[in-house]
């Protein structure tokens, strides 16, 4: 009797994990053939030196790890991940910095609340022809007729600061640091959004119990605000590296499609000049490298976010 | 004393935190503004005229945009994209999440896994693999074609997010329908849609923004005028050697307004479906 | 509701997905944006007189445009009539691999007929020669249908403003025009040099005014170093410009449309640009009073080179309605097409007999034609690399960075590493 107890289970069970499996089905099978499929792709096309244009061939066209090591010898490579790092890094702190402050401003000004988090919101709304376009003559460095044709540039003239006057988009001092801040101005919507929601689900009465307890408002926020914040802090953390990383159309359309040397290149600006130099096996390498990045990027976050929970 | 002085820094500290949000905006609106202003213009005033408001409002660059850019058809075919990928990704990444939340079966960890791992791997340069594939299926310049590749763009980040929401349906309420015979199917869609329905909202936002704005890949797989959506039309304002400026901020005004009146129907359900998700991290 | 919803967009998306194949219809992809609206005019005569129609579909930026061709081309996918944009090499390969159309017979037909109405220049870029590095087999591949060349533009009223009378013929007459010209707070020379190909083709003006085709042939054959004197003479010349104050700030940023908005609002004086600017700067600026020169000459000795080719069209070697492409493209280049074309979109024809109808600006433009040279038309190009490394030099020279032994040093180490590379792939052949 339990044999046959033990034969309806294992087919019942089966059965339930068949349906459950189906639920997956479909988003498997978009999966599979629209990522996995050219993923694989890449892979097999990063080890031969391929112009895109012949027909795959692969034992006339193998190189083996050879676009890899280039890579690795490639200056111009790792200086744009180290440029994609910058805007990175100016979004994490400043981005994300601004978001938080315009959130806790807002989540106390019940008044504005809805206006704001409207207006705030556009710049992501906005395609990036639309603030590069914007920005550019914003920061451009040109003189007609005695004035200055720039908004930024002209504001300073006008205020007494002309010794501020500068080329911003084609100093090198000054070019990656316009575009990572034009960078975190489209993307602190984001951020802001995310921030005024977590804040708002923090109970109220933490904060009153707080004020009993005769905390100021710096105390307050470090002891009650921040700690209550930290999964959704992780989160925007992720998102923004993640985004960050991958920027480009934004570079393109206020600094061109050369860029400034190697000042304003990033990986993906690389991997498209690779695409157009007709060099498609080096371009795979560089995008199975830089997933690779990626992904240890965001393995080691998740590993900090693990050990902050246990803290 | 000390009272009236607290009550002073209290306001200047609002009054301070006012400035700050009404600069903040201020940023946010004035490329909204300026290219609305810049659409009402002509190509040989846009540059040489610096005042805030034109003296003379010329219309005329919205028919331009619309007749001259066969905007009917391009705007006809984002928002049957728009739509159609977003019901499709609801629809496929609801199932999906729901399964990897709430049901079991072999391999669910590793497939589950899968798809985060997607979401981190971009694919840049996949261009070439992925045209011929969508031509081998016989897929190429259909509308189909680039709605199934735009579906499978958004599935990562959907499926994610849907899971965590799916996360926190207390299971008595799931056990309940159960017990009065639902099947799984019947338990998705009367008991786990609606709880998540501000989690939808977030996804249908992030979804349609993408689909909005994405051009490149439509033009890679689209061939005929009368598929392509309208970032895609705007392109075409943009030559190589001249921009008809003001004619493309009316273009591109008239392309931002529709996402913006999604966003504000969807605004509601975000503010609160970021809330649910963020406190379980 | 929402399942009304979804079962309407599903017609709606069945709908859109029935296709057919129409015999009567050929295909062109293009990426011309400024000269679209004269084809769909030209397409609709030509569907009149003959019921075959013509679909044009623009692809714009040429980027993308690049991007789909090639991707397309994998797919065994591309339409009847398209282009090859990029360099010789590339355009090889297609002809390689099947996807262009040999064109020399149709050329040859009726003693030449079709060969003599074009001129020689604007179909150089399409032949490939007996012996050509490529392997391609002799003949030529492609219909050009306008041609451009790249000069030196000049504001007359600017120029006036200063007391210039004439522009300069000479370098050093041209820096005392800057100096004049700063004078009287007027920006000298903008240039769309955010574009590699814009410095590209500067450079390789100068080059061939500073030491001739032979030697700069010879370089590419590396055979002389990059690190040789005249060549130190060619980065020299964007240095004196920077030093002299003579480019418009952000020129190294400078997208060639926004270099072209700064010309036509007569924000400098000089411009460093294409025959099709005539269109542009008359839609932004009609008022606009302007002129062509050639690039004023460092060495007196030798000519000055301009860059000038042509858009050309390629007929797909797979299609099944080659001869209808053909035709069309016959009757495209014709006399009256051609003229029609030119005055529309303000380019100069590739018909020889189009040109005498042509806006008078133009017509400085084609002056220029007998110092036109190009990178399609050379034996050989360079590789790739070196020329990236050779374009970012100057611009690290433009905005200070770099001298320019530094960057002939530099690029000359890109040269031998690159040569050393192939010498080892042609020893392990």
């Amino acid at each position: 009797m339990p044999e046959l107890i033990n034969k309806n289970n294992k087919a019942i069970m089966t059965r339930n994990y068949f349906t459950s499996f189906l639920f997956i089905l479909p988003a498997i099978v978009i999966f599979c053939i629209f990522y996995i499929y050219p993923f694989i792709d890449i892979f097999k096309l990063s080890v031969l030196e391929w112009n895109g244009i012949d027909a795959v061939n692969f034992k006339e066209n193998f190189v083996g790890l050879q676009n890899f090591m280039d890579l690795l010898k490639d200056g111009g490579w790792w200086h744009s991940l180290g440029n994609a790092g910058f805007i990175t890094f100016i979004a994490l702190t400043l981005q994300n910095i601004l978001a938080f402050a315009l959130a806790f401003a807002c989540d106390r000004e019940l008044r504005m609340k809805n206006f704001y988090s409207v207006v705030f919101f556009i710049p992501p709304v906005l395609s990036e022809v639309v603030v590069g376009l914007v920005w550019t003559w914003i920061l451009n460095a040109g003189i007609q007729n005695g004035e200055q044709i720039g908004l930024l540039n002209h504001l300073l003239v006008k205020t007494g600061l002309p010794h501020l006057v500068n080329d911003w988009l084609s100093n090198p001092s000054t070019a990656l640091p316009c575009i990572a801040i034009v960078h975190s101005w489209k993307g602190f919507g984001w951020g802001f959004l995310m921030f005024l929601a977590g804040l708002q689900t923090i109970d109220k009465q933490l904060y009153e119990a707080a004020k009993v307890d005769g905390a100021g408002n710096w105390s307050i926020l470090k002891n009650v605000t921040l700690p209550m914040m930290v999964p959704v802090i992780l989160v925007v953390v992720v998102l923004t590296i993640l985004g960050s990383m991958q920027a480009f159309i934004l570079i393109i359309s206020m600094i061109g499609r050369s860029g400034l040397v190697d000042y304003t290149s990033v990986p993906v600006t690389e991997i498209l000049d690779s695409m157009l130099d007709h060099h498609l096996g080096y371009a795979c390498a560089q995008g199975v490298t830089f997933g690779v990045i990626l992904i240890a990027i965001s393995l080691g976050s998740k590993f900090i976010s693990d050990r902050m929970k246990q803290v | 004393m000390k009272a009236i002085q607290h009550q002073i820094l209290k306001v200047l500290y609002g009054m301070a935190i006012h400035m700050f949000l009404l600069t903040m905006a201020a940023t946010c609106l004035f490329p909204l503004f300026w290219m609305f202003r810049s659409s009402l213009m002509s190509l040989d005033t846009v540059f040489t005229d610096k005042s805030l408001i034109p003296s003379v409002l010329n219309f005329d660059n919205y028919i331009k945009a619309w007749i001259g850019g066969g905007f009917e058809i391009y705007l006809l075919n984002s928002i049957i994209y728009t739509v159609t990928v977003v019901i499709g990704i609801v629809i496929v990444a609801s199932l999906a999440a729901f399964a990897f939340s709430r049901l079991k079966f072999p391999g669910k960890n590793f497939f589950f896994y899968m798809f985060i791992a997607a979401m981190m791997i971009p694919l840049p340069g996949s261009f070439v693999p992925l045209v011929v594939l969508v031509n081998k299926l016989g897929l190429a310049d259909t509308r189909i074609g680039y709605i199934l590749c735009m579906i499978n763009v958004g599935l990562s980040m959907s499926i994610l997010f849907l899971k965590t929401f799916f996360d926190k349906i207390p299971s008595d309420l799931e056990d309940a329908a159960r017990i009065d015979g639902c099947s799984k199917i019947g338990i998705w869609w009367h008991v786990g849609l609606p709880l998540v329905r501000p989690a939808i909202g977030v996804v249908v936002i992030f979804n349609s923004l993408n689909v909005w704005n994405e051009y490149i890949l439509a033009q890679l797989l689209l061939n005929e005028k009368s598929l392509m959506p309208l970032q895609v039309g705007l392109m075409k304002f943009q030559g190589a050697h001249s921009v008809d400026y003001p004619v493309l901020m009316a273009g591109l005004t008239i392309a931002a307004l529709p996402i913006i009146l999604v966003y504000l129907a969807m605004q509601k359900h975000i503010v609160k479906g970021f809330s649910y998700g963020a406190t379980g991290g | 509701m929402k399942k009304i919803l979804v079962i309407g967009l599903l017609i709606v998306l069945f709908a859109g997905c029935a296709k057919k194949e129409d015999p009567n219809s050929i295909t062109v992809w293009h990426w011309m944006t400024d000269r679209n609206a004269a084809f769909i005019q030209l397409a609709r005569q030509y569907e009149q007189q003959t019921g075959i129609k013509v679909n044009f579909e623009l692809y714009a930026p040429s980027d993308a445009y690049s991007q789909k061709i090639t991707a397309t081309a994998q797919a065994r996918a591309l339409p009847d009539i398209f282009g090859v944009l990029g360099e010789k090499e590339v355009f090889a390969s297609f002809i390689k691999n099947g996807h262009v159309a040999d064109l020399t017979d149709e050329y040859k037909l009726n003693d030449s007929a079709w060969e003599s109405e074009l001129f020689p220049k604007a179909l150089a870029p399409n032949v490939f020669l007996e012996g050509n590095i490529y392997k391609v087999k002799p003949g030529i591949y492609g219909v050009p249908i306008d041609v451009t060349n790249m000069q030196m533009l000049y504001n007359k009223n600017l120029l006036k403003q200063a007391g210039i009378s004439e522009p300069p013929k000479t370098m050093a007459q041209f820096f005392k025009d800057i100096a004049a010209l700063k004078r009287v707070g007027v920006s000298g020379l903008v240039a769309g040099w955010g574009e590699d190909w814009m410095i590209d083709c500067f450079a390789s003006n100068y080059a061939f005014n500073i030491m001739g085709e032979d030697k700069i042939m010879a370089t590419y054959r590396g055979e002389i170093p990059y690190t040789d004197p005249d060549w130190i003479k060619v980065f020299n010349v964007f240095k004196q410009l920077t030093d002299s104050g003579a480019l418009v700030p952000g020129v190294v940023t400078k997208g060639n449309k926004y270099a072209e908005q700064d010309f036509a609002l007569e924000r400098a004086a000089f411009a460093f640009n294409g025959s099709w600017c005539v269109n542009v700067y008359h839609a932004m600026n009609p008022k606009l009073e302007y002129g062509v020169m050639l690039p004023p000459k460092v060495n007196e000795a030798l000519a000055m080179r301009i860059w000038g080719t042509g858009s050309s069209f390629v007929v797909n070697g797979q299609s099944a309605k080659k001869q209808k492409a053909i035709d069309f493209l016959k009757w495209l280049t014709a006399t009256q097409q051609q003229v029609q074309f030119a005055v529309e979109t303000r380019n100069l024809p590739a018909n020889k007999k189009a040109l005498s109808s042509i806006d008078p600006i133009l017509s400085g433009f084609a002056k220029g034609t007998d110092y036109a040279t190009h990178p399609t038309v050379w034996d050989i190009n360079e590789n790739d690399q070196v020329s990236e490394k050779f374009i970012k030099g100057i611009q690290s020279i433009i905005i200070g960075d770099k001298t320019p032994q530094e960057v002939a040093g530099e690029v000359q180490a890109v040269k031998e590493k690159i040569m050393e590379r192939k010498d080892r792939k042609e020893q392990t052949k």
